[in-house]
């Protein structure tokens, strides 16, 4: 292991540095079929079972381009504001490597589907950056190699490798950014709002699975610093392995702080790769980028070019779906939310858990109620994101609704929603086993209140008096005696009526 | 000898449909054939004695239920080895697929199958197509039934040489440069490069992409013209296939064998005579040429200036795009695979050893030429020139289709050289292809035919006929009127007078 880097102060950094970021973010298309052939795109499955002799790179065998990867491809395109080519190709991307069938990537090169776009991103405080946006190319995956024995787990000392091939062939979009400057100490942060955004878009565009924890939108986070008051840009490295939203911020902060550190020491950055360790949040030193790797581009024979017409574009670009910053704006309206209170949802990633569980037929208020204050609880407690509790939106609206028609006080529905947190199953099932429903049988209540009013017979005496206040310690006896299950605003109203006759 | 290697192909197929003869005889009879002057010749790497009879066998069922599959339903064929079998070793003619059986059908193969073609084995030819000679096969070489000292052209010479040794009345090659028809035409049979994408390249195992096209090899212009159409047609798997109708070929060989070419215009290509062309090449081909015009043809010479710019170009663009296509030759999925077992090394190492021993020196010479063109720095001055070099030589063909119907020439400079005399001499070797190989480039369709016999050498001279992209029909009505003539004035057809083998076989 190499020893510890050192790290700069990060308000040091920023007296002394700007940071330029430039993000890539590759995006698995969830298409039925992978892109040059018509082998089942699925995530998983027993290793080398989807495949064939076109994405196993066998002798003879030819791709032939998936057309709804191309249309998902100028949907993306459009939807981050790019140009469309007229007209563009396929090109090799040479090199070796034992997961990639060929020995060369299909990919895009300098005719890329779309370029020259920009995405405004939503920012904690509300402020808006926007990213401009280089491009967006097509391209396919890797297969996944399985490095066994080794302490890292990576080719480097593995005693063998295994390979799956399933992987090999999945269509692929990259997105790349032109370079970010201007960001100063919100890098981190205009990072991860940038992935987050683009991550709602995809999947508003219905286009991506976008599990970043399934690889099926990764992102590699390039960083470099420039001192202060120059323009030109630094050495930069490229984060890779970053699988999570949180880990692009912090790969970014922290590779700005170990920069700073090699840079003010008198040091220069290497142009290399690195890896993200999420355990603890830092990176390590991988393949060396020196001398610029050469890949040896050309176009790719196999395939002919693509000149999306400009109806069939036109026609794409009408039938987008709602876009996220549009879906917000048309939801503060609704649900007249003030500025802040949008921000907060979007903040606690829960306005799409929301609006599903306002779909379900909750209200706006309950709805977010429930998300942002005791869910929202619950899942810091646990360390889970919000979307990952172990409750469904329908299942909210229901204990919503119990809750509208009197069925539960608001501290039972919480105990419905602890148990169905802890696995118990459907709201009705856990008020059933648990015994939680709201005691609304008045005879029951008449015979707890007979009991409780001879038991304090003094007390009794006052209500009938007039003295109504004293009614209090009786709601309390028969609140008691029903285990709380009892509607305290019944008992007191039905206390009254009796000492009155 | 038996009567039935002696006949043509479309003969064959009318007796067998007319069940005058069965499959199983005729194929028999090749087969037989093989056993007997192969030893000599060397045209097959693999023969699947059994499965070609269990093949004509189905046809001669189907033949008796009244169904015929094609109009060469049960003829045998010899299959160059580059294109995949299912049943069959597929090597490339490389040690890098020794033994390999493909889990799968070329697009060809099927189509051949499909058709009730009955294929007999497949054919030697130099490693990965690469060469002109069959020389750089890794399995040795193929001889030609000629002179069987000699070489009967490459890549596609297993397939020729079946042809001339009577082995096989058809047969299918692949031309990236002049690899079908180089070898038709120093063994005196007929070769056929078809426009590009008029074949299916699925599961053509890939030399240089843009190049690479499969087709028909036969002794006869009808028989090449039969398998033309059955090979032909669009192919979905194939993005560079053409989505138009195969041109009519058959139609055209028929036609043109009434002998009337008035109205035609024939352009002879400046560029390709003079130094390092073979007198009795020049004269077999000044002879045809003359043939042409008593046919009623009209012939003007033509100049295209950048053809003599096509053999470097290509000698950047093919080995560029086969540096590629041959990257996956790397022990990992399939053939070949050096260091298995040996724990130190790594993956890196293996393919490294892998490639050093699979491949022949000149794959690897293209393939380090190919990865020096395509290198950063040097892409644009050689890959990039080479490629705009390529688009003159389209716009000289399509000037010239301007003037003339099709254009004609020697199909290569010299008749077929002494085995060995040119393999220390890669420049020589490549000059075999110097006038084929603007086709390739530009994709347009090109035939060779014999034209007699080298006054020098008595060794078969080819003609080439070149015409559009997509008129293929042209070449085949031209070819099929000239083979007329020819055999009128020779009293016969020329490649019966290739050499008894049994007498010569060693």
């Amino acid at each position: 292991m190499t020893a510890v880097a050192e790290l700069m102060d990060y308000d040091e950094v920023l007296e002394r540095f700007d940071p330029v970021l430039g993000l890539e973010v590759h995006v698995e298309l969830n298409t039925n079929t992978k892109m040059f052939c018509g082998c089942a795109n699925v995530f998983g499955g027993e290793p080398n079972t989807n495949v064939c002799p076109t994405c196993l790179g066998m002798p003879g065998a030819l791709p032939v381009v998936n057309g709804t990867a191309v249309e998902s491809a100028i949907r993306i395109g459009l939807a981050l504001n790019c140009e469309i080519a007229q007209w563009c190709r396929f090109a090799r991307k040479n090199y070796f490597y034992p997961d990639m069938p060929k020995n060369f990537q299909t990919s895009q090169y300098d005719e890329p589907i779309a370029f020259n776009g920009h995405l405004d991103v939503l920012l904690d405080d509300g402020e808006v950056f926007r990213v401009d946006i280089e491009r967006a190319h097509m391209e396919e995956d890797t297969g996944k190699s399985l490095h066994v024995g080794g302490a890292t787990g990576r080719i480097h000392g593995a005693e063998h490798s295994l390979l799956d091939y399933n992987r090999a062939g999945v269509p692929l979009i990259e997105i790349v950014t032109k370079p970010l400057v201007g960001t100063g100490a919100r890098a981190p942060e205009v990072a991860r709002a940038y992935v987050s955004a683009l991550r709602d878009l995809l999947r508003a565009l219905g286009v991506s699975d976008v599990r970043m924890d399934q690889g099926s939108l990764r992102c590699d986070a390039n960083v470099s610093l420039m001192p202060k008051g120059t323009e030109v840009f630094g050495t930069r490295t490229e984060t890779k392995n970053v699988n999570s939203l949180r880990s692009v911020e912090r790969a970014v902060r922290y590779e700005m702080t170990r920069h700073a550190a090699v840079l003010a020491g008198g040091g220069t950055i290497r142009q290399e790769t690195r890896h993200f360790d999420e355990s603890t949040g830092s990176t390590s030193s991988g393949r060396a980028k020196e001398t610029a790797e050469d890949y040896r581009y050309f176009p790719e024979p196999d395939l002919v070019p693509i000149a999306p017409a400009r109806e069939w574009v036109e026609q794409l670009a009408a039938t987008l779906p709602e876009l996220p910053w549009q879906r917000r704006q048309r939801i503060q309206a609704e649900w007249n939310l003030t500025d802040l209170e949008l921000r907060d949802l979007v903040n606690a990633d829960a306005l799409d858990i929301v609006a599903a569980t306002v779909d379900a037929g909750a209200p706006p208020a309950e709805a977010r109620s429930w998300w942002v204050s005791y869910l929202s609880q619950k899942a810091n407690a646990t360390g889970t994101e919000l979307t990952a509790l172990p409750i469904t939106p329908a299942q909210v609206a229901k204990v919503i609704a119990l809750v509208a028609e009197g069925s539960l006080t608001n501290k039972l529905a919480r105990e419905v929603v602890d148990g169905v947190l802890a696995g118990e199953g459907e709201p009705e099932q856990v008020v059933e086993q648990r015994g939680l429903k709201v005691v609304s049988d008045d005879s029951a209540l008449l015979a707890a209140i007979d009991e409780a009013l001879a038991a304090q017979p003094d007390v009794a005496e006052k209500i009938r008096g007039g003295k109504v206040a004293a009614a209090g310690a009786i709601v309390g006896a028969v609140m008691k005696a029903t285990k709380g299950q009892a509607d305290a605003k019944r008992v007191r109203e039905l206390i009254i009526s009796r000492c009155e006759s | 000898m038996s009567d039935l290697i002696r006949q043509t192909a479309a003969e064959l197929a009318a007796k067998i449909a007319a069940r005058e003869v069965s499959s199983v005889e005729v194929t028999q009879a090749h087969l037989d054939r093989i056993t007997a002057v192969d030893p000599a010749v060397h045209a097959f790497l693999h023969v699947d004695a059994e499965g070609a009879l269990a093949a004509a066998r189905k046809v001669d069922e189907d033949i008796a239920q009244g169904h015929v599959a094609s109009p060469l339903a049960g003829v045998p064929l010899a299959l160059k080895d580059v294109l995949t079998t299912q049943d069959m070793p597929t090597t490339c003619g490389s040690k890098m697929l020794e033994g390999w059986v493909p889990p799968y059908d070329a697009t060809v193969t099927r189509r051949l199958r499909e058709a009730g073609v009955i294929i007999l084995g497949k054919t030697n030819m130099d490693e990965f197509a690469m060469g002109s000679s069959t020389e750089n096969s890794a399995y040795g070489p193929t001889r030609n039934p000629w002179d069987l000292d000699r070489i009967p052209g490459g890549s596609g010479g297993g397939s020729s040489a079946a042809l001339a040794a009577f082995e096989a009345p058809l047969a299918i090659g692949t031309d990236t440069g002049g690899s079908i028809r180089q070898p038709g035409a120093v063994t005196g049979t007929v070769g056929v490069k078809p426009t590009y994408g008029g074949v299916s390249r699925y599961g053509l195992v890939a030399f240089s992409s843009s190049l690479d096209q499969a087709g028909p090899c036969a002794r006869t212009v009808l028989d090449a013209a039969l398998l033309h159409e059955v090979i032909a047609g669009h192919d979905p798997l194939d993005s560079t296939s053409i989505d138009q109708p195969v041109p009519a070929v058959v139609a055209a060989a028929r036609a043109g064998a009434a002998g009337d070419l008035s109205g035609v215009k024939v352009g002879v290509v400046r560029e390709f005579r003079g130094e390092g062309y073979q007198p009795g090449v020049v004269a077999a081909f000044d002879t045809a040429v003359d043939q042409l015009r008593k046919l009623g043809a009209e012939v003007v010479e033509v100049s295209c200036p950048s053809f003599t710019l096509a053999l470097p170009a290509y000698y950047l663009i093919a080995p560029s795009e086969c540096s590629s296509n041959l990257a996956r030759f790397d022990a990992m999925r399939y053939g070949l695979r050096v260091g298995e077992g040996d724990a130190a090394l790594s993956a890196e190492q293996v393919m490294s050893l892998t490639r050093e021993a699979g491949f022949g020196p000149e794959v690897k010479r293209r393939v380090i030429l190919g990865t020096y063109a395509l290198s950063a720095g040097y892409y644009d001055a050689y890959y990039g020139s080479a490629q705009k070099v390529r688009t003159l030589i389209s716009r000289d063909f399509a000037a010239a289709y301007e003037q003339v119907d099709v254009l004609v020439a020697p199909t290569t400079p010299t008749t077929a050289f002494p085995i060995g005399e040119r393999v220390g001499d890669p420049m020589q070797m490549y000059l075999a292809d110097l006038c084929t190989i603007p086709s390739n480039l530009a994709g347009n369709a090109a035939m060779s035919v014999p034209c007699g016999l080298s006054e020098e050498d008595g060794l078969p001279v080819g003609f080439q006929i070149m015409a559009p992209a997509l008129a293929d029909d042209r070449m085949y009505r031209v070819a099929a009127a000239y083979e007329v003539a020819r055999d009128a004035a020779a009293g016969g057809a020329l490649i019966h007078r290739v050499p008894e083998l049994e007498a010569s076989a060693r």
